[in-house]
């Protein structure tokens, strides 16, 4: 399909692709405003301060000042968009999210880095796996987790031309580049990047490209897996998991994120009130993450290739031995 | 609507809002009934006198605007904004009812000068400086008025936006502080003293003012000195009584979350010089 390569061996953290793509759309257009609670060196909108100085605002350590302020260059006109580590922006500041930003609809764009446990080193208090669950249950908003650098770059000149309040959730770890030069995103639409008729392997942000390495393990296997970019969390693609239900009659799904609340949380309640598919849900189990470097944690946490071709397998299984109707 | 810098006349128009507050209230069975009397002088004074806005033109991009922080005193800007003509007074009688807009704690709609959703105390104040920071980019002229409370000063946002204004040397920002002394569960001082809230702002490296907030001659100074101090943003620290204009529900905590029952109206519109 040429939309995606397991052979590049280029390696780019979705923070450092966002940090480009705000100086882009900064230039684009001038209602373009950012804040940041003193981490821009590590959210990557340092790159947005230095271009354009006054239309950047370091809010110092306070993160719920700046979804406050945020609301309010908002209310005023502007596009905001507000960074921090994904922890604080979702967490910390969960509540001013909820009444001051999306229970007015407000066009403010939450963009946070360092989540779920590719942070790494800095351990459990700094490793959310719940904020994509807290962010979907707001009504009116959308929650993006991109897959790569190139999806990520499309992702926020995207948001920034959308007019309700966006979360997007980005990563720390440098992560393979494989999406091709010709992947295109749009808000609400998953896509297909490999194809199989056996399983769909479904999944969000740096678990895309595990999956698709799953999938060439499986392959080897003789299994064939569909492997889907479901990018956009919220509005979920319903259309795209209604189909490869009937096509493969078997979802699994996989993210870095809880199992509770997060992307398999959403699949398994559409495709509940869809029909006659089995569902697995791959991603962190109900605990913390620790300190350790990206790699050996998403080894500990079994978020690995070989891992989530083993879950496949025994999703398959699960399939085969459903009675049939 | 017209506008007024006379006392006599700013006081009539203050009286008759509590009046439609009360009978508002009363009506709905629901809502809160201390605060918005406490700061109906100031509310007065905002919409009648000081602001620059048109309920015409409720989207007019240099108007002033108005954030009140602490949501639960919206009854007090639905009878201001209704009377300055942003809405029929008839929507009154809807209040907290299903569909109505004007719902238990303000939410955004600028079409009836609601200018932001709030009633989760501690988030106004860093959203008034949110427009003041795109007033400055764009720059615009108006001036940003928000409404605090000494309960809402127990909020540890508000001191993060405190240190913003003054740190970004929001000159376009006056605020006041409905300085009553009274929060839900009693007195401030008893739960948790929010004074001595002069030096506090100060130290935050605000201008500070301490005044009657139930002294519309004061009240309209105390605009006036916050528009010809330059280079920091304004406090105005208004000493408010709960339930201000009604004996019978003056200073008394109870009074916070409630609305006045038939026999308080009746009293209450007697004192008020109603009927
Ligand atoms: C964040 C938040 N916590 C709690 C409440 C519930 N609450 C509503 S009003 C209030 C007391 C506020 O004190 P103040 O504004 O001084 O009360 P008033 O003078 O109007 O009686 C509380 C605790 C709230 N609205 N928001």
């Amino acid at each position: 399909m040429g939309q995606a390569t397991t052979t590049s061996s280029d390696k780019v953290a979705t923070r450092d692709a966002y940090g480009k793509a705000l100086v882009e759309v900064g230039q684009k257009n001038p209602k373009v405003v950012v804040l940041d609670a003193d981490l821009s060196g590590s959210t990557k909108t340092i790159g947005f301060s230095k271009a354009f100085p006054e239309r950047f605002f370091n809010m110092g350590v306070s993160e719920q000042d700046m979804m406050g302020t945020a609301a309010g260059l908002a209310l005023a006109g502007k596009i905001p968009f507000a960074s921090s580590f994904a922890m604080f922006a979702t967490g910390r500041a969960f509540e001013i999210v909820r009444n001051s930003i999306v229970y007015p609809h407000l066009p403010v764009k939450i963009c946070a880095s360092h989540a779920g446990l590719t942070v790494g080193e800095d351990g459990a208090s700094h490793q959310t796996v719940a904020d994509i669950a807290i962010m979907r249950v707001l009504p009116g908003m959308t929650v993006i987790v991109p897959a790569d650098a190139i999806e990520t770059k499309q992702v926020i000149h995207a948001v920034a031309d959308f007019p309700g309040p966006v979360y997007v959730r980005l990563s720390r770890a440098a992560f393979p580049v494989f999406l091709g030069e010709d992947y295109k995103f749009q808000i609400g639409k998953a896509v297909e990047i490999h194809e199989g008729n056996d399983i769909a392997i479904v999944a969000c942000g740096l678990m895309v490209y595990q999956a698709l390495k799953a999938a060439e393990i499986l392959e080897k296997q003789g299994v064939k897996a569909s492997v889907v970019n479901m990018a956009t969390v919220k509005p979920l693609d319903g259309e795209m998991l209604a189909k490869l239900a009937k096509r493969t009659g078997c979802i699994l799904t996989v993210e870095e994120h809880s199992v509770m609340g997060g992307l398999g949380s959403a699949v398994a309640e559409y495709l509940a009130e869809e029909g006659d598919v089995v569902v697995h849900r791959h991603g962190i189990m109900d605990e913390f993450g620790q300190s350790g470097p990206a790699d050996a944690l998403l080894k500990l946490y079994k978020l690995m290739p070989e891992d989530i071709a083993d879950q496949a397998l025994a999703t398959l299984k699960k399939k085969s031995n459903r009675k049939p109707a | 609507m017209t506008k007024t810098a006379n006392i006599e006349e700013l006081q009539e128009i203050a009286r008759q809002l509590r009046v439609d507050c009360l009978k508002m209230l009363h009506k709905a069975k629901s809502g809160h009934t201390g605060g918005p009397l406490g700061i109906m002088d100031i509310i007065t004074v905002l919409y009648f006198s000081a602001m620059n806005h048109d309920p015409k033109n409720p989207r007019w991009e240099d108007r002033d605007r108005f954030i009140l922080a602490n949501g639960h005193c919206c009854p007090a800007i639905y009878v201001a904004l209704s009377k300055a003509g942003y809405f029929p007074k008839e929507e009154l009688d809807h209040l907290r009812q299903i569909g109505s807009p004007l719902q238990g704690h303000p939410k955004l709609k600028v079409e009836w000068g609601i200018e932001m959703s709030t009633g989760s105390l501690g988030q106004g104040m860093s959203i008034g400086n949110g427009i003041s920071f795109a007033a400055r980019l764009d720059k615009r002229d108006f001036w940003m008025y928000s409404m605090h409370s000494d309960g809402e000063a127990q909020e540890g946002m508000l001191w993060e936006a405190a240190l913003t204004a003054g740190h970004h040397k929001l000159e376009k920002r006056i605020c006041f502080m409905d300085f009553n002394g009274i929060q839900i569960d009693g007195f401030n001082k008893d739960i948790k003293d929010v004074s001595p809230l002069e030096d506090k702002f100060l130290a935050f490296r605000w201008a500070v003012k301490t005044i009657d907030g139930h002294n519309i001659a004061e009240i309209l100074d105390s605009i006036d000195w916050a528009k010809k101090t330059p280079g920091k943003p304004k406090m105005i620290i208004a000493k408010t009584i709960l339930g201000k204009g009604v004996s019978i529900f003056e200073n008394l905590p109870k009074y916070h979350g409630v609305a006045p029952s038939d026999e308080e109206l009746k009293i209450a519109l007697k004192e008020l010089g109603e009927a």
